[in-house]
């Protein structure tokens, strides 16, 4: 599993490769992030969660059954709303109130 | 505290070397290393550094969230029932005086962690809703910034993000300080101090991973977790303790996320190809549930699978959310797939061998205060042996003794400073991985060839876990072969250079891991330490730990006698 950076989308705030266990996310030399290293991502999803113009993507590599949808979220208050679009362009919402916990 | 700063140039590129001090060094800002920064600023006026690799914000075993806390004295339980549990688990070769300071602190800990901002789930009476006997339910996905955020708000801690420490500055068995580099900063460090905490957490990336391909990294361990600490310690002389008692997680195929959460979740039993229940057949202690795993499918029953069929559309919802908060990418695989759990059972499948001394009792041997057999070096978390089961709030338990220990050891105890002989030997070496090289090789390369020797010869998952001292030769001599290989390895930047000390670090874990499988003469635990050459359990003999200490070289295996219940251990000899 990896992620994607859209050059298009990044502002070059840094803070994805601020918070990323592996320091694997580097800036170019137009300060656009971009992962340096993607077949070493662990999946973590931290800099997705850290991107203000929700830039970043993951999604599961072929290898482990991933069939090409990508994920991220977006976060409004207490909300972290995961967003995961699917290759036909379907679009799935689940939204997590981070004040509740877990059910199991 | 800065000592001196200077530039420098190798090969026309700039360089700088640092020399700090402080009185506490933490190494890894991970679960324990934070604890321990915040427990000394709560006890004293030291002043403290945290190395930290990555940056404390989103690091170590924390950094995606985590599901549960797995440990906690529930209502009408008791510490010492914590005890029990864990010295089943592990067939009685655990520390009893770790497990019991460790389990009178749980709660403590698990209320402050609220304090600091952790949801943790409760009744209409305002008590903890516990999740079986010893866990509470919880919303963990931001356990690590709650943390992070303490700590960074503490005015004697300072913290250092991306430096990477690789090496302790011992001299008679007294620490001063260590070495490390600064990947992002292209700097080489000398930090000294009178007390060293070492919580870098377990190592990973031992054994060829289940899925090494693109996805190599998807492992449940952290891949950047690469066990340094146990290294810098086998280095520097420290004993270590039950590394044969490898840690292998029953886990979701694939995305290998936990399973914990279906288990006791939603109940689901383990259940093989034929629909047959099969985890009474094996017993109930971790080991014994992924051998049966392993078992039924070596026998003609897999794929095993945790039996979800039939649960409600509601516990689907639950399942997928708490996956989010955790392990993400098995929701995905569940939405992708258009299969949720209620309507596909989820396979399972054991995972490459890790040693991480927070779930069985590999780690540095300490005393009952966490002190490691070095002096002035202090063990938390993954990294401290000898009380397995520790979870997040063992962890942060053990940080609070280590630091509670530090804290009293410098009143009456200074370290030396490290001399410029050594710091100059240090950079000498990172200067020979960032010189010219006629090697061919990479680290990629040889940790390739690692992971693949310790998977073949070493009890991986090629060999459904199983080993004979034959193979165990075998896997020693390779891995020597390859730790020469990695001499002449060559370094393009600093994070290269972390590289190379990562595969370097991996092969010393990989060598006292073998020499202590080769040790143990009996199989206690099931696919943990299956030794084919002796096959029983045998009290009689092995009703011991297994240590081990590096001298002149060679790594000198130490047998000793149970530490029981009531007692406490001094390092004496
Ligand atoms: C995926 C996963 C899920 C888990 N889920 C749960 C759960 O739901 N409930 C539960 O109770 N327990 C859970 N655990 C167990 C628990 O999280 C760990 O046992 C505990 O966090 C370990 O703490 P630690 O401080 O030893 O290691 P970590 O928190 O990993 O800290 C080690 C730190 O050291 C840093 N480091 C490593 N090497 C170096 C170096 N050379 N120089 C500088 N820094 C370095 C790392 O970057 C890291 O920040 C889970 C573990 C994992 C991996
Ligand atoms: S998901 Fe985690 S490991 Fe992967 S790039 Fe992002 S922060 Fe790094
Ligand atoms: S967080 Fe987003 S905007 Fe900021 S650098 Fe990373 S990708 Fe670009």
């Amino acid at each position: 599993m990896s992620i994607t950076i859209d050059r298009n989308r990044c502002i070059g705030c840094g803070k994805c490769h601020d918070v990323c266990p592996g320091t694997l996310i580097k800036l170019d030399t137009d300060k656009r992030a971009y992962i340096k290293y993607p077949r070493d991502c662990w999946g973590c999803t931290s800099c997705i969660k850290e991107c203000p113009v929700y830039a970043i993507r993951f999604y599961l590599g072929a290898d482990i059954g991933g069939m090409g949808s990508l994920v991220h979220t977006e976060k409004n208050g207490d909300i972290l709303n995961w967003i995961i679009e699917s290759p036909d362009g379907k679009i799935s919402e689940i939204p997590i109130n981070q004040k509740e916990s877990n059910k199991y | 505290m800065l000592i001196y700063s200077q530039k420098y140039e190798i090969f026309g590129e700039a360089m700088n070397i640092e020399k700090l001090k402080t009185d506490i060094l933490i190494i890894g800002g991970g679960t324990a290393g934070c604890y321990a920064a915040l427990t000394v600023s709560e006890n004293s006026e030291s002043k403290v550094i945290i190395c930290e690799k990555a940056n404390i914000k989103r690091s170590g075993c924390l950094a995606a969230g985590v599901n549960a806390l797995n440990a906690y004295i529930t209502d009408g339980r008791t510490p010492q029932n914590y005890v029990d549990y864990c010295k089943k688990d592990a067939d009685g070769i655990v520390r009893e005086d770790l497990l019991i300071t460790m389990s009178e602190r749980l709660n403590a800990v698990t209320h402050r962690l609220e304090q600091l901002g952790l949801v943790i789930l409760k009744d209409e009476n305002g008590n903890y809703v516990a999740r079986g006997n010893r866990n509470l339910k919880i919303n963990g996905e931001n356990i690590k910034p709650i943390l992070a955020d303490a700590v960074n708000a503490l005015e004697n801690v300072t913290v250092l993000n991306r430096v990477n420490i690789t090496s302790l500055d011992v001299k008679n068995n007294r620490v001063n300080g260590a070495f490390g580099i600064g990947i992002e900063n292209d700097t080489v460090y000398a930090i000294e101090a009178d007390a060293v905490i070492i919580a870098t957490g377990g190592a990973a990336g031992l054994y060829k991973p289940n899925n090494p391909g693109f996805s190599r990294h998807k492992m449940w361990y952290p891949p950047f977790n690469t066990g340094a600490g146990y290294a810098m310690g086998i280095l520097a002389g420290a004993e270590m303790t039950t590394f044969e008692m490898r840690f292998i997680a029953l886990r979701c195929k694939d995305t290998i996320a936990p399973t914990g959460t279906l288990a006791q979740g939603v109940g689901a039993k383990q259940i093989n190809s034929l629909g047959e229940v099969y985890e009474n057949r094996y017993g109930l202690t971790t080991s014994e549930r992924v051998y049966g795993t392993v078992n039924e499918n070596q026998e003609g029953r897999g794929p095993c699978y945790l039996r979800t069929e039939g649960i409600t559309p509601q516990q689907d919802e639950s399942l997928i959310k708490a996956y989010l908060n955790m392990a993400p990418s098995q929701t995905l695989k569940w939405i992708e797939s258009g299969k949720m759990p209620s309507g596909q059972n989820v396979e399972i499948e054991g995972t490459e061998p890790y040693i991480v001394g927070g779930h069985t009792a590999s780690g540095f041997w300490v005393d009952t205060g966490r002190a490691t057999t070095v002096k002035g070096l202090y063990a938390a978390g993954d990294v401290s042996g000898g009380a397995p089961q520790k979870y997040v709030t063992g962890a942060l338990a053990e940080g609070e003794i280590a630091a509670l220990s530090a804290v009293e050891f410098i009143k009456n105890s200074k370290a030396e400073s490290i001399s410029e002989e050594s710091f100059n030997a240090y950079i000498a070496e990172t200067e020979k991985f960032l010189g010219e090289s006629s090697s061919h090789y990479t680290a990629e390369q040889l940790e390739e060839a690692m992971q693949t020797v310790m998977d073949n010869y070493a009890g991986g998952i090629k060999t459904n876990y199983r080993f004979n001292e034959k193979q165990l030769d075998i896997a020693d001599y390779k891995i020597r072969q390859l730790y020469r290989l990695s001499e002449n390895l060559h370094a393009e930047d600093f994070q290269e250079l972390m590289y190379i000390y990562e595969l370097r670090e991996r092969l010393t874990v990989c060598r006292t891991l073998i020499a202590h499988l080769k040790a143990r003469h009996e199989t206690r635990w099931h696919s943990f330490a299956e030794n084919l050459d002796y096959p029983e359990k045998d009290d009689k003999n092995w009703f011991k730990y297994v240590n081990s200490r590096l001298e002149n070289g060679e790594i000198k295996i130490i047998l000793r006698d149970i530490v029981s219940g009531g007692n406490t251990y001094e390092h004496n000899n």
